[in-house]
């Protein structure tokens, strides 16, 4: 089983290595809510960044629940979608970084999106930790695997 | 868009999209040889009718359930049929059927028409998918013609199209099947002939039939074979066939009909039309530039050539030679051959060996007389499962073949439901369970018994009504089985068992169209003179089936004895008993936890309830009714729990694995080829079996 272990926390790091962009999915006045999000990931898969201005509708429910979900996937609009394309999903707890920890993540974040650095810098903008609990991951149409992340 | 180019107007930009066999027969036309005028339907007929139907996704899903390379070869031959199944039910989109039926009649008229494969890789110098796709002789009619198209690039996804490209790792998203479309040359004489011998250097090789190459092609009829010296066309050996067959054309396709006595003494060629005939592969060697492998016929007195293609010699020795011997189409004729050995002289004899063996007392023998034993019991199972492997499990091509035809001829929704028609009446399996619902319906009436026998299995209190019924009922059964082992332990352990039957219902026998129902709408399908062989074809299916039943029982007997005389020799030498080597998985924590997992849906249904992961006879005794049962791969000495199971989860892939086979029986949920399956899910599991898209659901993971 260690073997399986290894082989699904590295497909999960190569589809988070192969994709820029995630939908975000979030909850708030009673109705779910998607958008999508440039994000970026710690090597040990244990939390992914993204960043918001404070006045979205997302940020409201991100605030208002404390949780997300976040997928990523590399389908390519064609039928072969299908029985090619992967997809994950990772969910847990949000929350606004600050101080340091706020510089790391936008290191990471900057690494991964350099073109962000001015939205980075702006002080109307959040930027956001997902502590990642779990990642299902899709792959060959309806094999789904679940990720538990160590703490 | 036109879509048919006759031979004649091909170039060399055309080679890529026509395949390798239209490719040689229009340069063997532009080169002045004697062809039969035809025709090629490039790739993109076969893309434009798989992209618009959505044929072109499905058959990618099916490949991709799980990774290609780990496929099994009985997954792969499901996967054919159902990849069969899907081209049989999908019409032709109405544009294109009606571009190709113009095309088609205008050339062809109302003449009779080979339709052959002619994949683009196929008859390559690197690889020789010699015989793994279809071809069709005597043809007629467009309606009729565009019906044999569509076989042939569904031959493209044969099982052993399939396999041959696994092994040689060849990209399944790209394959696309070109093709010929041509005059049905109706020669009286017809063969074989290699340039060059793929086994010898200097020598070539004319082999020759009567009637047409068909029945030579696909081993049915024994040619005669002439070896030729290759630099000089001298004869150096004439090998003679018992020449009783020839295959002539039949109101539709072909048939093999006995040869007339004057042909029989007579070659079906002359020396000098053997020279002829190897002149003509010398010819096309030359023209080619590589040694040729063709395949020619007499039209009076002309040869016609009918197909060139490079001789491979360097990939027979490897790939080539396990095509060979893999041929999976293994033909009608050939397997009821097969089965005649089988059951006369294979299966007696080993029922035989198994009895020969068994009467030994192993712990009074002496320590030289125990390593003898163990040695004769090692081989006769290393043997008979070598004959497992190279006769027994060939023959299980015949309840494929069977399938092929049946859903050619009937085109049914579930490609499977030919199984229900092969179903014998008992199998020993089912006879055993018989026998125990027997005893579990006693249960039922007796409360007294019942009771008894809950008072033995709890208390361990020796009542001796619970007892006598145990062993009668363990007698009953036999000794061959792994229900039955020796110790009181057991006893209490059938106990639970049988009163784990008796607290549920008898056993669901499915409903549906009964054998008799489908036997008939099978046979009606076949005019008078087709009758005789569809009667054998499924008596023969039904052999096959059978076997899949019998023969690993009786291995199964001898593997026992080899693990009983091997667990006495460990004794002995004072180690753990080694033949029961603990088979429960105990996975350890892991990070990782299954969600979903896919396989193969091999019996329909909906089932949810606790998983009981089985790889030891405890875990099998302690099952309880309504769990879902997950084992490696049930054998025949397992199926008794299936009448307590809601449904059945198995590694093993294949719908005529046992597991598919008993599920079947019993109308269970079952899904097959599940990676990894005992190792994923863990005994109290809650799975939900979806037999219908063969998806495993895991809930709650303790």
């Amino acid at each position: 089983m260690k073997e399986k272990d290894r082989e699904i926390a590295e497909a999960v790091r190569r589809l988070l290595e192969s994709q820029r962009v995630g939908v975000l999915g979030t909850y708030g006045a009673g109705s779910p809510y998607c958008s999508l999000v440039g994000f970026s990931f710690e090597p040990g898969l244990e939390r992914l960044y993204f960043a918001t201005t404070r006045a979205t509708r997302k940020f409201a429910n991100l605030i208002e629940t404390g949780r997300v979900a976040l997928l990523v996937d590399n389908r390519a609009n064609r039928e072969e979608d299908l029985h090619e394309a992967s997809a994950l999903t990772v969910v847990g707890p949000v929350k606004e970084l600050t101080g340091t920890e706020r510089e790391r993540g936008a290191k990471v974040h900057l690494a991964r999106h350099p073109s962000l650095a001015g939205f980075l810098e702006s002080p109307t903008t959040a930027l956001l930790a997902l502590e990642a609990e779990r990642y299902f991951l899709v792959r060959r149409f309806q094999e789904v695997m679940v990720l538990e992340v160590e703490r | 868009m036109k879509f048919l180019v006759p031979f004649d107007r091909l170039t060399e930009e055309d080679r890529r999209r026509v395949g390798g066999k239209a490719w040689a027969l229009s340069r063997l036309a532009r080169e002045g040889f004697s062809v039969p005028r035809g025709a090629v339907l490039p790739v993109e007929a076969y893309r434009a009718y798989v992209g618009p139907t959505g044929l072109r996704e499905r058959i990618l899903l099916e490949l991709n359930r799980k990774p290609f390379e780990s496929m099994r070869w009985e997954e792969m031959w499901d996967a054919a049929l159902r990849i069969r199944s899907l081209f049989l039910k999908t019409p032709l989109p109405a544009p294109l059927s009606a571009a190709l039926r113009g095309e088609i009649e205008r050339t062809f008229g109302d003449r009779s028409v080979a339709v052959r494969s002619s994949a683009p890789g196929e008859d390559s110098a690197g690889a020789s998918f010699a015989g793994l796709h279809e071809s069709f002789l005597n043809v007629r009619g467009a309606d009729s013609i565009l019906e044999h198209v569509r076989l042939v690039w569904a031959s493209l996804w044969s099982d052993g199209a399939l396999l041959y490209r696994q092994e040689l790792k060849l990209d399944v998203a790209e394959s696309a099947m070109a093709v010929v479309i041509q005059e049905l040359a109706e020669g009286e004489r017809s063969g074989v002939a290699f340039s060059k011998s793929p086994v010898e250097e200097e020598v070539s090789l004319v082999e020759a039939v009567w009637g047409l190459n068909q029945g030579l092609v696909d081993g049915t009829v024994a040619p005669d074979r002439w070896v030729l010296d290759r630099s000089s066309g001298t004869l150096r050996q004439h090998i003679g066939a018992e020449r009783l067959d020839a295959v002539r054309p039949a109101p539709r396709g072909t048939r093999k009909v006995p040869l007339p006595p004057e042909l029989r003494d007579r070659p079906p060629l002359e020396e000098g039309e053997v020279v002829r005939v190897w002149t003509l592969s010398m010819e096309a060697e030359n023209r080619f530039g590589c040694p040729q492998d063709v395949e020619w016929t007499f039209l009076g007195e002309r040869p016609f050539l009918l197909q060139a293609r490079p001789v491979t010699t360097g990939t027979r020795g490897e790939a080539g030679s396990r095509a060979w011997n893999l041929s999976l189409r293994r033909s009608f004729e050939n397997l009821k051959l097969l089965r005649e050995k089988i059951e006369r002289t294979l299966i007696p004899a080993l029922v035989k060996e198994a009895e020969d063996l068994s009467g030994v007392q192993l712990q009074s023998l002496e320590d030289d007389q125990l390593e003898k034993v163990l040695e004769t019991r090692e081989e006769a199972l290393a043997r008979w499962t070598k004959v497992y492997w190279d006769e027994f499990i060939p023959f299980a091509h015949g309840a494929r073949l069977f399938g092929q035809v049946y859903n050619d001829r009937l085109k049914p929704e579930d490609p499977f439901r030919f199984i229900d028609l092969l179903r014998p009446e008992k199998m020993v399996g089912t006879n055993r369970n018989a026998r125990l619902e027997e005893a579990a319906d006693r249960l039922r009436q007796d409360p007294g018994l019942r009771a008894s026998l809950a008072a033995f299995r709890e208390s361990r209190a020796e009542t001796s009504a619970a007892q006598c019924f145990l062993e009668a009922v363990s007698s009953d059964l036999g000794k061959d089985t792994d229900l039955v082992l020796d110790g009181p332990e057991t006893l209490r352990a059938l106990a639970g068992f049988l009163l784990e039957m008796a607290e549920r219902h008898a056993s669901r026998k499915p409903s549906g169209e009964s054998r008799e129902e489908l036997e008939r709408a099978f046979l009606d399908r076949f005019g008078e003179e087709e009758r005789r062989f569809a009667e054998e074809l499924l008596d023969l299916a039904r052999a096959s089936y059978r076997l899949r039943d019998e023969d690993n029982i009786h291995l199964g007997r001898i593997q026992r004895m080899r693990d009983e005389a091997r667990a006495e020799a460990a004794r002995r030498r004072g180690e753990a008993s080694a033949g029961e080597a603990p088979r429960s998985p105990r996975p350890e924590p892991s990070r990782v936890r299954p969600r979903q997992l896919v396989g193969q849906p091999a019996g329909p249904g909906l089932a949810r309830g606790t998983a009981r992961v089985v790889g030891s006879r405890e875990d099998l005794l302690g099952f309880k009714a309504g769990e879902i049962l997950v084992c490696d791969a049930i054998d025949p000495n397992m199926t008794f729990v299936v009448p307590l199971c809601a449904g059945i989860v198995e590694r093993r892939g294949g719908m005529l694995v046992h597991g598919a086979i008993i599920a079947r029986e019993y109308g269970l949920p079952c899904v097959t080829g599940v990676p990894d399956a005992t190792a994923l899910i863990r005994s109290g599991d809650t799975l939900t079996v979806d037999g219908y898209l063969g998806i495993v659901v895991v809930h709650d993971q303790g």
